[in-house]
């Protein structure tokens, strides 16, 4: 058993990564943003759809990723204006998003529920066929670097004068307000930045797998939450460096499917997944709720 | 100059729970001018502060701040005129955020927030520089985060941040309010010099009689939504709390909210 737990290894560390950089995205609106959002589930299959169809007609795919965190930008957006210029709840916005994005990912797969992209017929950027590879077909390099640049984007982006004012509308928007920060405008970006992140991460995944799905985002932001709080739980204490903290996140993914190949790999049945995933992050969010309350405290939980 | 003309504003209109919360409020405020606004519950003080802030719409009227038309301006838009302290002292910063990065949000108030970096090396020693002015001990402790701050030292670093970009008008919104009476006395005074030093046009809107009359160079009482006294210049520095309730009785014609906003 050890040694197909071994043999598994590098399968899930490579998934690990990839739902790393989802949940970077995540972690844009749920710690930086304060917003939960739940577009994700559905602009990750977006991202899958869109990538593959492009490849499959004969797209470079980089172009292909490309234009899926494009997609992604813009489910980001209309969740962005239903939240601030409709004063649709947050929430709310991003389940009505997910839910439409449901048929429109379907019209981008030509009607069909799922769509294969063969390694061997398609230059693709990465497949888990050579996870276990000694050269430079093997998707780890690329995964690591991809996730390099994006945590040194964005330590520079939320560095930035801008940046500054994009946190501090997470942090506190009246505050942000009365020192001049348009917080709509913030949010709106915020979620559109967010969601080209998910879809670009959701065109990794598909290349990786080999195929997109309509169903391949359900319970992304559960992943994605439960990358946050484990890579919270683990470095939070250790690291206050911003891009350190960005880093957590990719560490709590990855831990997540390290540990969800161990209980597979003990007999656990694929189907109870889900329920084992939302138990994991329910308890994660509230065992702070919990201690905070046995201190004494006031006030729920502290979110961002 | 702020130039407040006729303002009204309706909650609720058309309900049972229908409450004027201003009736017509006008209001010419000079430049460099310090008025303390004071008033029991409900008498529209806040609602008044919060029109000129931003943060509610009126229904009519209009608000000129030195010759500009802010009235129906987003408040994001109008924060470049406006330093502002709030009473709940965990609004005014950015708790999560370093006491650095907040003064720096603050230094970038009204100006376009480009992708330059986000703390110049040269404004932390201004930061610094300006912290020690609080006699705080804040100026070593740049990249604490601000919540780890108490009440009164998030306070006194509010009203900084609200004058390290001069604003046109202050407005200070019951701001001592939460604070116990010797840090409360402590954040007056140092609103007072901040206000000093700064020449800055002030509106302090206070529950507490004492520090209205001790504070500022003009005074006015609201009632019922509408300003039922004005009293400045020398008549304003001769003024007791005795006065002010006598007067206040007069204007209002009702005897028992004098008790009310004694108790207020």
């Amino acid at each position: 058993m050890i040694v197909s737990l071994l043999n598994a290894m590098p399968g899930a560390v490579a998934q690990g990564l990839v739902w790393g950089l989802m949940a970077i995205g995540v972690y844009l609106t749920f710690r930086v943003l304060d917003v939960a959002d739940l577009t994700v589930d559905g602009s990750l299959a977006t991202g899958g759809a869109v990538c593959v169809m492009l490849i499959r007609g004969g797209v470079n795919p980089w172009l292909a990723l490309l234009c899926a965190a494009l997609c992604g930008a813009v489910a980001g957006f209309i969740t962005g204006e239903l939240h601030t210029r409709c004063g649709i709840p947050a929430i709310l916005a991003g389940i009505l998003t997910q839910l439409s994005l449901y048929s429109v990912n379907l019209r981008i797969m030509g009607g069909k529920a799922n769509q294969a992209v063969g390694v061997d017929k398609y230059p693709l950027l990465l497949s888990q066929r050579f996870v276990r590879t000694l050269d430079l077909t093997n998707p780890l390099p690329l995964l690591l670097l991809f996730t390099a640049v994006l945590v040194l984007f964005l330590y520079w982006l939320c560095g930035t004068e801008w940046g500054c004012g994009f946190r501090a509308t997470g942090a506190n928007a009246h505050m942000a307000r009365a020192q001049g920060i348009h917080t709509g405008r913030n949010t709106v970006i915020g979620l559109a930045l967010s969601n080209a992140i998910v879809a670009m991460a959701g065109g990794l995944l598909a290349q990786y797998q080999g195929s997109a799905d309509v169903n391949m985002g359900r319970g992304a932001i559960v992943i994605g939450l439960a990358s946050v709080i484990i890579g919270e739980s683990v470095l939070g204490k250790v690291v206050r460096n911003y891009a350190l903290r960005l880093c957590s996140v990719s560490v709590g993914a990855v831990i997540y499917y390290i540990v969800l190949q161990v209980v597979l790999q003990l007999g656990l049945n694929t189907n109870d997944l889900k329920l084992l995933s939302a138990i994991i992050v329910a308890l994660f969010l509230a065992v702070p709720y919990w201690r905070a309350h046995r201190a004494g405290k006031k006030g729920g939980p502290r979110h961002a | 100059m702020l130039e407040i003309r006729d303002i009204r504003k309706t909650f609720h209109a058309g309900t049972v729970n229908e409450k004027i919360a201003l009736d017509g409020v006008s209001l010419t405020l000079e430049t460099g001018q310090f008025v303390t606004v004071i008033g029991g519950n409900g008498a529209g003080k806040s609602t008044m502060l919060n029109a000129v802030a931003g943060t509610l719409q009126v229904d009519s009227g209009s608000i000129v701040l030195d010759g500009v038309d802010i009235t129906h301006m987003p408040e994001y838009r109008r924060a470049k005129y406006l330093g502002r302290v709030f009473q709940d002292p965990m609004m005014g910063t950015a708790g999560d955020m370093w006491i650095e990065e907040n003064l720096a949000l603050a230094a970038r108030r009204g100006k376009r927030r480009g992708f330059k970096w986000g703390i110049q090396k040269e404004e932390r020693e201004f930061f610094r520089q300006q912290l020690a002015t609080l006699e705080l001990g804040l100026e070593d402790r740049l990249t604490v985060k601000t919540r780890l701050l108490s009440g009164g030292q998030r306070q006194a670093l509010t009203l900084l941040m609200a004058a390290l970009e001069k604003p046109k008008l202050l407005l200070l919104d019951e701001h001592t309010a939460a604070l116990d009476p010797r840090t409360a006395a402590k954040v007056l005074a140092l609103s007072d010099r901040i206000v000093a030093e700064n020449h800055l046009t002030t509106m302090m809107v206070t529950h507490n009689m004492r520090d209205a009359i001790a504070h500022g160079d003009r005074l006015i009482m609201m009632d019922g939504g509408r300003i039922v006294l004005d009293i400045s210049g020398e008549e304003k520095k001769k003024l007791t709390v005795q006065d002010l309730l006598q007067r206040f009785g007069q204007a209002s014609g009702s005897q028992e909210a004098n008790d009310k906003m004694l108790l207020g």
